[in-house]
């Protein structure tokens, strides 16, 4: 199968001035295809890092990711990324943004049309084709992003704070809209977050990075079905899950 | 959104809410002073809503009263409202189309006005400050005669032909510096050096290498401007934010398609910038160039009424090369604005 993806006792050293600065230490993870797991941890905990790491954006110092038991060797479309601030480009309209990844593939005009329009719908993004992306609000920013990500069929999709940035009202409809999304697409997704609530909702799985260095302090499974809308943050088992977590997260980051 | 019924907004009705200031302006404050109490979902939604918290006004505005005064400071002073001023004069405001318009037409106007005013009334002789009416005739007899065509014609293709060239090497050597460290390391030492020397310091070099003729003055032209241009194709190139490489790289654009398909189109606007500012030097050092040994050419043109004190004449010349740098910088930022259109 493919999609699963690895990481063994990975490691990354920075160095800042003279000194070394080890950002991650010793990070086991194994992601089975088609899951959600989000990522949590004080800020400077690596969870940057752990993402630009599974891209291929840069390599670890120490142990190896490992894509359907191949090492990742550099960033490539097999794992999407989506950045905070969305990283659109800002002179391509919403669709030749979305086009990006298929220009650089050999296909033929009218099946690059047809899979953009494809995205363009699924994103809700369609009346917006023909807007440069200063005329977008945040939440369109990013939806354009992803929609951008998911056209190159990633089998990863890599989220880091997606939706940081987005007022209460809108981050609830991106929630909602990126489960929808991964349902429809089954790609395995991999999302950052200091929200715990955002993780605790999303996830099967969140995973609690401690900080100096960052390393996997705990691995929760989200005892909630796979069917969520919002009314599941009411839920008793969603409220105990985030208060675990977020507890968690206080520890291990009082811990540095 | 509708599946967060049970505790929604009901703020319709709340008593005190809309229309009794007071209350409002204190919960306003107090809801600054103390957040509601987190890990309680149903208080944090309701505080979605200013208009629950204005419904019980009064308790808060009591909370307001102990909490504002737990600072032992006297009250801060409280300066005067400014000055209300008119439109024109606030920072960054538009302004109204008459009064652009009018501004516009004075700056060009009051110049003028002085220009006339000092050709009169300090000097008087022609052929000391000609006025603009006799800068205009010496321009017409100058165009007459033919000769002004010729040195426009001859000054403009020294300007494409030196600054053209200097274009063509700067930028993909500026593309080279931002987008490469390498590139950076290896040519920003010795441009950054080479462009402290004053190109017209160059012009006896030139004239001993190259002879008189144009190539010396192409040559002083790419000189003058090539190094500048590079370094701001290089700041321009450089400005894109990292995140939208990695971006690329994810998407499985090679580097070669990073520079061609982003960091080209990203760093245009910025380099067509560099290009305008780097037009008018190069339209500068034409004249310079021209100075020099020259038989047609703005510059020439310059001299050469020197020589036979021709004042009016030179007027003229001086106006003509203020007419065509200032169409060239029209152009230019027409250009630009059209390429950068999704900037700002
Ligand atoms: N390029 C770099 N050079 C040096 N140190 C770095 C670099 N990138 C990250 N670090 C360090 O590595 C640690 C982890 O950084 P990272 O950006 O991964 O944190 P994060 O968990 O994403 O934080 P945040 O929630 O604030 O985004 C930090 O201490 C940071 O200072
Ligand atoms: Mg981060």
């Amino acid at each position: 199968m493919t999609g699963t993806l690895c990481l063994k006792a990975v490691g990354k050293d920075f160095t800042r001035g003279w000194e070394q600065v080890r950002a991650l230490e010793d990070i086991d993870l194994e992601v089975a295809r088609g899951s959600f797991v989000c990522v949590v941890g004080a800020s400077g905990s690596g969870k940057s890092t752990l993402l630009s790491l599974i891209a291929g954006l840069s390599r670890p110092t120490t142990g190896e990711v490992l894509l359907d038991g191949v090492p990742v060797a550099g960033p490539g479309p097999d794992r999407g990324m989506v950045f905070q601030t969305g990283a659109v480009y800002p002179w391509r309209t919403v669709e030749r943004n979305v086009a990006f990844g298929l220009e650089l593939l050999p296909l033929s005009r009218g099946e690059r049309a047809a899979r953009v329009d494809h995205y363009l719908a699924a994103t809700g993004l369609t009346g917006l084709r023909h807007a440069l992306p200063r005329q977008l609000s945040g939440g369109q920013r990013q939806r354009v992003a992803i929609a951008r990500a998911l056209a190159c069929e990633p089998e990863v999709l890599l989220l880091d704070e997606p939706f940081g940035a987005l007022d209460v009202q809108t981050k609830e409809d991106m929630q909602l809209f990126i489960r929808r999304l991964w349902h429809e697409c089954g790609t395995t997704v991999i999302m950052v977050t200091h929200d715990v609530e955002e993780a605790v909702f999303l996830g099967q799985r969140v995973i609690t990075l401690a900080s100096n260095p960052g390393r996997v302090a705990a691995d929760v499974t989200v005892p909630l079905p796979g069917e969520r809308d919002l009314t599941v943050k009411r839920d008793a088992a969603f409220l105990g899950v985030r208060a675990e977590i977020e507890d968690l997260v206080r520890l291990y980051h009082h811990q540095a | 959104m509708s599946v967060l019924t049970e505790g929604g907004p009901e703020p319709a009705g709340s008593p005190g809410g809309p229309g009794t200031a007071g209350p409002l302006a204190a919960a306003d404050a107090a809801s600054r002073e103390s957040p509601p109490a987190a890990g309680d979902p149903s208080a944090a939604h309701l505080d979605l809503t200013g208009d629950t918290a204005a419904a019980d006004g009064a308790a808060v505005a009591v909370h307001a009263g102990t909490g504002a005064g737990a600072a032992a400071f006297a009250p801060l002073p409280r300066r005067q409202p400014p000055r209300r001023v008119p439109r024109v004069f606030a920072i960054r405001t538009p302004i109204p189309r008459p009064s652009r318009l009018a501004l516009t037409a004075l700056s060009v106007l009051v110049p003028l006005a002085l220009w006339q005013l000092l050709s009169t009334v300090i000097d008087g002789r022609p052929d000391y400050l000609p006025s603009p009416a006799q800068a205009w005739a010496a321009g017409l007899d100058l165009a007459r005669d033919g000769l002004l065509l010729g040195d426009t014609v001859a000054s403009i293709r020294r300007v494409l032909l030196g600054f053209g060239l200097a274009v063509a090497v700067s930028v993909p050597l500026g593309i080279a510096m931002g987008a490469f460290q390498a590139g950076r390391a290896a040519f920003e030492p010795v441009i950054g050096l080479l462009r402290y020397l004053p190109a017209s310091a160059f012009i006896p070099l030139l004239a001993l290498w190259l002879g008189i003729d144009e190539m010396s003055k192409v040559a002083l032209l790419f000189l003058g401007t090539v190094f500048f241009n590079t370094l701001m194709t290089a700041d321009a190139v450089r400005r894109i934010p990292g995140a939208l490489v990695d971006v690329s790289y994810t998407l499985g654009a090679r580097r070669g398609e990073v520079l061609r398909k982003v960091v080209i189109p990203h760093s245009l606007p910025g380099i067509l910038d560099a290009i305008r500012v780097n037009a008018a030097a190069a339209w500068n050092f034409v004249v310079v160039a021209e100075l020099f040994a020259a038989e047609e050419g703005l510059g020439y043109r310059i001299v050469r009424s020197q020589r036979f004190n021709q004042i009016d004449r030179i007027f003229a010349v001086l106006v003509v090369i203020a007419l065509i740098g200032l169409t060239i910088d029209i152009a230019l930022r027409l250009l630009r604005d059209r390429v950068g259109r999704w900037t700002s």
